[in-house]
């Protein structure tokens, strides 16, 4: 039976803007997936972005949505977040977005461990400017901006996470879609600040330069370069090699930031 | 019963004003010399229920101030000149979103780091013209403690009534001296808060025109779902790039200001009526200019103060009609004429502006007024 | 004209500021008088030479920083060649005797007394220094009352350090009187 996505899209606001062969789409669809599997209602729900393709996912989807400036979700999902405990926050935006401009934002967060879920689409690339590196695109490969190779290495995304204090780290593919609303919705169920990486194709300023030559090539790349991690456990080092693991990769109970500052306000009140 | 009174800072007043306003929410970053805002804010809120956040930096101190007022509170930031360059691209945002919000912003010496813990007035243009593109400014100078905490109350009525940032800039003077302060009791002030939607939700459009040109809006969490960008937008809140549109609205979002100036404009005559020499002065500076009015009186010479307590928008019209009996403007400033050049641009020539500038973070004194004001002929 | 202009000086750490702070509220919120009380901020306030500049008036006080200083209180050596150089004719210089031992040229009152020992032997407590030299100023400048300087002393220190901080007032009015004669 096919699945009623329409229920969760706003009228009138589609198609998107995401080129062909983009896989901002099936981590939307997962999205919608995982808000529906976790029963959230869209007035409940604020659906928060900063700047980029990836940021412009909120005003497809009927929720409090709020698009902001570049690197700033984080920033300002924690004061809906403060202010309204009891709403569900979900954070999407790219790896640009969120690891360069917003890196401060997003590391803090995961630090306080609010609750709230990010969920990073890392095609590698600044695709809305036109396929400048990212810190997530490989050492060598080329960009708008490096194109004699990147001198520069690339941030583990999910390992940036779990060392920034974030409470569950979870990594899926575009490939992967069906895999994508479980770790999703497993990471909106969880207490505390929860990223999923989700590794994305970018055919039009990554894939062109990289020697993709389909998208079908970058599908397949993302099915080939991963393992899940529960596989991962009975392989070699030298079958792992090359390899990057998905799956839930990390999670851990630890208090809650607002959950916290309630306390706060509690003492504050006692001592009065 | 009598009124409750105490000695406080500036910064102290501050906090208390936003209080007092029903601020509910603060969301900061540490920067001297505004810190106490925040140290007040920290102890204070908790214990109404209200919530304090410690930012990782000055932008996210900004983005979170207007993701909590977009949730449904009046909330309140503090910061001084640094922290003010890096909180413009969100306060464009806050305008162009029309997310009400006030911000502190203590005048320290800059540019850059500049003097920390020296009294300046030298953010005045990055007041109104720090961020990009075009956007209303409301920006409020206090030049006492009582005043600060007055003119907190009315930022924040401002920031309301409009859906707009606001700013209340005290300068490092007036926001660290000490003063009695009389607190105003709850409802001897006005205060004015948010307009709540009055259309059901499946009705709300956030920039909704048709409710005039300061459209109500409904908070996150409160039943109402709605899209918020810092794109250029229609009524229903959504980008677009339709000419007509884009003009329309940005018009608007300035016109909440311009068409609004006699609600917005505060100012205080001194000795104005017979003056020939008129001093123009805010923040602490203007209490050095009412002691040199005063000497000046006593030698004899018609001295008056203009003292703008809203710089933006800034009493052009007031100042123009007092330019055409005036000899002479004087423009004692923390800053290289910054006041001096908004004085020459509304007074067509009328009458020469004398200034008298100093960013050495040492005040004007009344002796430098008072010899300026000798000057003029 | 009744505007009255003190400065309290001497090194960071040494309490010159809450010394001030206690004075102008004696003055407006006890004594129902105006008063303005303002303060070096930054590195120089902790070490090196610190100040707290209190204005009190019995009208409104326009500039709040020191024009002419009527009362100058210096706690250091450093803190009274930097800072009694517009000092008023006629006015009045509050010094630690122990420790200021280079006296400025000119027509004012000059009071001295071991200020900070006054605090360590006889009140039995350093950290009260800035109280003893508080109570002799208030003793030697007359602008607001013994009483309602100590109420503003008392409102301003914990519970468990009235006795002493009343103490060290008391004691700093009494040897500053006695030291003046």
């Amino acid at each position: 039976m096919a699945y009623d996505y329409e229920k969760y899209i706003r009228p009138g606001k589609l198609p998107h803007i995401w080129c062909p062969g983009c896989g901002h789409g099936i981590v939307m669809k997962g999205l919608i997936r995982a808000i529906d599997t976790c029963g959230l209602k869209k007035e409940e729900t604020a659906i928060v972005s900063g700047i980029g393709c990836a940021s412009r996912l909120p005003g497809y989807l009927d929720f409090c949505t709020l698009h902001t400036a570049h690197g700033r979700a984080a920033a300002f999902a924690t004061g809906v977040k403060m202010v309204r405990p009891e709403m569900n926050v979900i954070l999407v935006g790219g790896d640009g977005d969120g690891t360069a401009i917003g890196g401060n934002h997003f590391i803090h967060a995961c630090r306080r461990n609010i609750d709230m879920t990010y969920i990073i689409m890392n095609n590698k690339i600044y695709g809305m400017t036109g396929g400048q590196f990212s810190p997530a695109t490989p050492t060598g490969d080329k960009a708008s901006t490096t194109p004699y190779g990147n001198p520069d290495p690339a941030f583990d995304i999910a390992k940036l996470a779990i060392g920034a204090g974030a409470t569950f780290v979870a990594r899926g593919t575009a490939f992967h879609a069906n895999q994508i609303d479980k770790l999703i919705a497993e990471a909106i169920q969880h207490k505390g600040f929860s990223v999923v990486e989700i590794l994305d194709d970018c055919p039009t300023t990554y894939g062109r330069r990289n020697k993709f030559k389909s998208v079908i090539e970058m599908m397949n790349y993302l099915k080939e370069s991963t393992v899940p991690v529960k596989a991962a456990e009975k392989m070699s080092p030298e079958q792992l090699k090359g390899k990057v693991l998905t799956g839930v990769l990390y999670k851990e109970d630890k208090p809650e930031y607002t959950e916290e500052y309630a306390k706060v306000i509690a003492r504050a009140q006692a001592a009065k | 019963m009598a009124k409750k009174v105490a000695f406080l800072q500036g910064n102290e007043a501050a906090a208390h004003g936003a209080l007092y306003a029903g601020c509910k929410f603060f969301a900061g970053y540490p920067i001297t010399p505004s810190t106490e805002v925040a140290e007040v804010m920290s102890i204070e809120l908790p214990k109404i229920g209200g919530k304090f956040i410690q930012m990782e930096d000055e932008i996210g101190a900004m983005a979170a101030l207007l993701g909590g007022s977009l949730a449904g509170v009046k909330a309140l930031t503090s910061t001084s000149g640094p922290g003010l360059s890096l909180k413009q691209e969100l306060i464009g945002y806050g305008c162009i979103a029309e997310i009400p919000c006030v911000i502190v912003n203590v005048m320290r010496g800059g540019p850059s780091t500049g003097m920390p813990t020296g009294p300046s007035q030298s953010d005045i243009m990055c007041a109104k013209w720090g961020t990009h593109g075009d956007h209303p400014a409301i920006c409020l100078v206090p030049a006492s403690v009582q005043e600060v905490f007055e003119e907190t109350v009315r930022a924040f009525n401002l920031a309301e009534k409009y859906r707009t940032p606001v700013m209340i800039m005290p300068d490092e003077i007036v926001a660290h001296m000490r003063e009695r302060i009389v607190f105003p009791e709850p409802g001897e002030l006005e205060v004015i808060d948010r307009t709540a939607p009055s259309v059901t939700p499946d009705k709300y459009k956030p920039y909704d025109t048709s409710f005039g040109d300061v459209p109500p809006l409904a908070a996150f969490g409160s039943g109402y779902k709605f899209h918020v960008t810092g794109l250029n937008k229609m009524q229903d809140g959504f980008p677009t790039t339709k000419a007509e549109i884009v003009q329309a609205e940005e018009e608007r979002q300035v016109r909440k200001v311009e068409a609004n100036k006699a609600d917005i404009m505060k100012w205080e005559e001194y000795q104005i009526d017979d003056a020939d020499v008129v001093v123009v002065a805010y923040g602490s500076t203007s209490r050095s200019a009412r002691f040199a009015v005063d000497e000046a009186r006593r030698a004899g010479i018609k001295a008056g103060l203009f003292r703008p307590i809203t710089f933006w928008p800034f009493p052009e019209e007031r100042l123009l009609e007092i330019s055409k009996k005036v000899k002479g403007f004087i423009s004692p400033e923390m800053s290289l004429g910054m006041c001096a050049g908004v004085i020459k641009g509304c007074i067509e020539g009328n009458a020469p502006v004398l200034g008298i500038f100093r960013v050495d973070g040492e005040p004007v004194n009344p002796g430098q007024i008072l010899d300026k004001i000798k000057e003029v002929k | 004209m009744s505007r009255y202009e003190l400065r309290f000086s001497g090194a960071g750490g040494q309490g010159l500021i809450t010394a001030g702070i206690i004075m102008a509220k004696a003055a407006s919120i006890y004594e129902g008088r105006q008063a303005v009380q303002s303060q070096s901020y930054g590195p120089e306030a902790r070490g090196g030479a610190s100040k707290s500049e209190v204005i009190i008036s019995d009208t409104i006080i326009d500039y709040p920083k020191i024009t002419k200083c009527d009362a100058l209180l210096a706690m250091t050596q450093e803190a009274c060649t930097k800072y009694s150089d517009d000092l008023k004719e006629g006015g009045i210089l509050l010094y630690d005797s122990d420790l200021v031992t280079k006296l400025p040229e000119g027509n004012f009152k000059k009071v001295g007394f071991n200020i900070i020992n006054t605090a360590k032997n006889d009140v039995g407590r350093e950290i009260v220094a800035n109280i003893v030299a508080l109570g002799a100023m208030v003793a030697l400048t007359g602008q607001v009352s013994r009483e309602n300087a100590e109420k503003a002393v008392l409102s301003s220190v914990p519970e468990a350090f009235i006795e002493l901080n009343k103490k060290a007032f008391n004691m700093g009015f009494e040897r500053a009187l006695a030291a003046s004669k």
